[in-house]
């Protein structure tokens, strides 16, 4: 490997975006969750409910804006380092991204200030507003960033014109390509399982340590219903989503399963050794037959595979494999999680089902290790290209230097990781202390939206 | 159609920047402040006065990057690679005092020590940079066939470093402007007592800015009446609101700090601002990369252009409505109850 600008810049942007995606794959469902919680206790006047809101908001408002300022980061890092790539793209997802700005930053960041601290200036209804609002804006940008993504990953409605510029000929198309839909879908249920895991464990600790912790079984109750429904369906979206690379992009589903030779009832490789050097797979695990069955839905289908594709138009076959294993594995898991947990429900006695608390708890963070393998199986799966077909990664890369670029990559690496080890500590320290806490670090009891709070800090100088 | 997209989108985007520089200016400037303040308690009054809204002020940053992205990439990505180590080191300055906000009010002792001096030094450190790219843009990029060719360092000078001095000195300004409307008693007399101290700095920056703008760019000392031995009085007199602007700006934060009063401080810091960046427009204007590329080379295409537009012109109004309705739930002093934590 060796560390050009090019090859630095491509490990800066896939640290930077993958730590990103963190955030946003937990607050997008945490703000939806927020919204219910606040919905339920304001149409039923459940205490539970606006108890766990208000500490729920607490961990909301730590992942928000750590989602921020790194987001912040992606929206220059594009020119940056990616200059050729951001003028030819431009054209076409300009509006895209600009419109995520527009429609979602602006709306998030606005109404969360009255989310958080609104509590005494507005009213009960108009703070439920605020709340929706900051949900409605997490899925709206879900929806450009993933638009701009499907069109770089499947792009149509654009031209090339004479000297090799893009140009758009049909927005919907631009907005709309072929794969947004079913990506779209397979995002915002990967943030909601996300929550929901998270949302699951943290009340599951807390029942470890207090089995009577009402509060706390509510919520699990309510995690395990979201992922109990939504684990299930995210596969049938991973396998629809799957299909259509399958079809649109046949070297990236090539390289997901292994496939060196095109073929009929292609091999399922449960686990391998894939090689680029040999084109071959070093060792395997295999079903016979049930490769084809699962990428097509027929055994018969003949399978275009890597070696179909020119060595130099190959992904990192390995990389984009095991991703994808990673992915579903614990995808598996989840449903599996989902139906214990659902049983437990109907048999009563949660609380007390020790085992399946810590089968939860160490499902906690199963669904952002699964969300980053899924984007490594998106973005590794399309390479050499970063416009799928049109712009190779490659010549895609600013005139910058390999010293900035390693400077830049080292500091983010170090800057990350502190701010990575504070916000898992207090976002830990906070579930530790659950819902109910009224030790050191949470001087107020729980009080309903547009009532005052206790105004006095828990100790000298005490943040606001 | 006959409407002038490239001019419509050039305004735009100035505009988006220069909202950025006002608002997140001020809350920016209460970091710089910070290591100033007296008590644990104070700082966490002046960290309360802008948590409600500095997200929002920061957006304004997003909308001036993905905007110049989608209404100019070839002035995005000529800029950018040719700033990049000042960029990024503005980035890294908002991580750490963006985290701050909610870190800080999660620590424990060693903790909140650390995340204070996150907070200062994130926001001094990403003043600077700002000042750095400010000064990096004005003093020009070298391009060859659309591209960065220049130098990794061409951005750093002594004329680019007093650019960023300067906007370190009038973001404290804006910052203790912002502290003298928003907060009462002892915090408001300290604040009072740092625009004292910031004022005069401001002026003195600003005007050996300008100056030394002139020096670096003869073309800009030509639109002010430079002829190389002596000022053309009738191209200086043209222009000359700009500067009695920014006069008046300081004249009303000296006038309003004399008397003691609430807003004309931070009014006047905001009218500096507002000189400084016609200053800049009448300097540079149509230019999007100084004397190097045009607004209308830099452009995108005219159906992108169209259907941003489009959803511009909708939503713009919409932003700038419910983020005026924001300041407004928080208007008022700021008190030490004002969390949520």
């Amino acid at each position: 490997m060796h560390l050009d600008a090019l090859m630095l810049s491509r490990l800066q942007f896939a640290f930077t975006i993958a730590f990103h995606i963190i955030f946003p794959s937990f607050t997008i469902g945490l703000a939806s969750f927020l919204a219910v919680l606040e919905g339920l206790w304001l149409s039923t006047r459940n205490e539970a409910f606006k108890i766990l809101y208000l500490f729920w908001i607490k961990i909301f408002a730590i992942s928000f804006g750590m989602g921020v300022v790194t987001g912040v980061v992606m929206s220059y890092e594009i020119g940056t380092n990616w200059s050729v790539f951001s003028a030819a793209a431009a054209p076409v997802i300009g509006p895209l991204l600009a419109f995520e700005v527009l429609t979602a930053f602006f709306l998030e960041a606005s109404f969360l200030g009255v989310m958080l601290f609104g509590w005494r200036k507005v009213g009960p209804r108009l703070h439920f507003a605020a709340t929706v609002l900051v949900a409605a804006g997490t899925l709206i940008s879900a929806f450009w960033i993933i638009s701009a993504n499907s069109w770089m990953q499947y792009p149509t409605g654009y031209v090339r014109l004479a000297n090799g510029a893009l140009r758009a000929v049909d927005w919907a198309e631009v907005i709309f390509s072929p794969t947004l839909p079913i990506r779209l879908v397979h995002m915002v249920l990967a943030a909601f399982l996300t929550t929901s895991l998270v949302v699951g464990a943290g009340s599951a600790w807390r029942l470890l340590k207090d089995p009577d912790d009402e509060e706390s079984c509510l919520a699990l109750k309510m995690a395990i219903g979201m992922f109990a429904i939504v684990a299930p369906l995210q596969l049938l979206a991973g396998d629809m989503s799957g299909k259509q690379v399958l079809e649109l992009q046949p070297a990236k589903l090539a390289a997901i399963e292994a496939f060196w030779d095109t073929k009929t009832e292609q091999a399922f490789h449960v686990v391998a050794w894939p090689d680029r050097a040999t084109a071959s797979n070093r060792w395997e695990v295999s079903i016979p037959k049930l490769g084809s069955l699962i990428t097509s839905g027929d055994v018969g289908t003949e399978i275009q595979s890597l070696k179909a594709f020119e060595p130099a138009d190959r992904s990192p076959v390995a990389v984009v494999f095991w991703a994808f294993r990673v992915m579903v594995g614990l995808g598996l898991a989840m449903i599996g999680l989902g139906l214990w947990g659902g049983i437990l429900c109907w048999r009563g006695g949660l609380g007390q089902a020790r085992l399946f608390l810590a089968a939860t708890i160490a499902m906690g963070p199963a669904g952002f290790v699964a969300v980053v393998a899924g984007w490594i199986v998106a973005e590794v799966g399309r390479q050499p290209y970063v416009i799928y077909g049109v712009l190779r990664t490659a010549d895609a890369v600013s005139p910058v230097t390999g010293g900035e670029v390693s400077a830049s990559l080292i500091a983010f690496m170090a800057i990350y990781a502190l701010i990575f080890t504070a916000g898992a500590l207090y976002i830990l320290r906070l579930i530790d202390e659950g819902p109910q806490a009224r030790g050191t670090s949470q001087p107020m009891t729980p009080r309903p939206p547009g009532y005052a709070l206790a105004a006095a800090p828990d100790e000298p100088g005490a943040a606001p | 159609m006959s409407l002038d997209l490239p001019l419509i989108w050039a305004a735009i985007i100035a505009i988006a920047v220069m909202m950025y520089v006002m608002l997140d200016g001020f809350d920016l400037g209460i970091g710089i402040l910070f290591p100033f303040a007296r008590s644990p308690a104070e700082r966490d009054l002046m960290m309360a006065s802008v948590a409600p809204v500095w997200d929002g002020n920061e957006t304004w940053l997003v909308l001036g990057g993905g905007g110049l992205f989608a209404a100019f990439p070839a002035a995005y990505a000529a800029l950018l690679p040719a700033l990049y180590p000042p960029v990024l080191a503005m980035l890294l300055g908002l991580i750490l005092r963006g985290v701050a906000f909610e870190f800080r009010a999660r620590s424990r002792a060693r903790g909140r020590a650390l995340w204070t001096a996150a907070f200062a030094g994130g926001s001094v450190v990403a003043t600077s940079a700002q000042g750095l790219v400010l000064g990096g843009f004005i003093q020009g990029v070298i391009l060859k066939d659309g591209g960065f060719a220049g130098r990794p360092f061409d951005w750093l000078s002594t004329y680019t470093l007093l650019v960023a001095a300067g906007l370190v000195a009038g973001y404290a300004l804006l910052g203790a402007g912002w502290l003298i409307w928003r907060t009462e008693g002892e915090l408001q007399q300290r604040a009072r007592r740092w625009a004292w101290l910031a004022l005069p700095a401001v002026a003195v920056l600003l005007a050996a800015v300008s100056f030394a703008t002139l020096l670096v760019h003869p073309e800009v000392a030509a639109r002010w009446g430079w002829r190389g031995d002596g000022f053309d009085l009738k191209g200086l007199a043209r222009l000359s609101p700009i500067p009695l602007l920014g006069a008046a700006g300081l004249a009303l934060a000296a006038f309003g700090l004399r008397r003691r009063s609430h807003g004309w401080p931070f009014a006047g810091a905001l009218l500096v601002f507002l000189s400084g960046y016609l200053g800049l427009a009448a300097g540079f204007f149509p230019y999007v990369v100084p004397y190097m590329l045009t607004f209308r080379q830099a452009a995108n295409a005219d159906n992108a252009l169209a259907l941003l537009l489009v959803g511009a012109a909708i939503l713009l109004p919409a932003i700038i409505g419910y983020s005026f309705w924001v300041y407004w739930i928080f208007r008022g002093k700021v008190t030490a109850d004002a969390g949520y934590h």
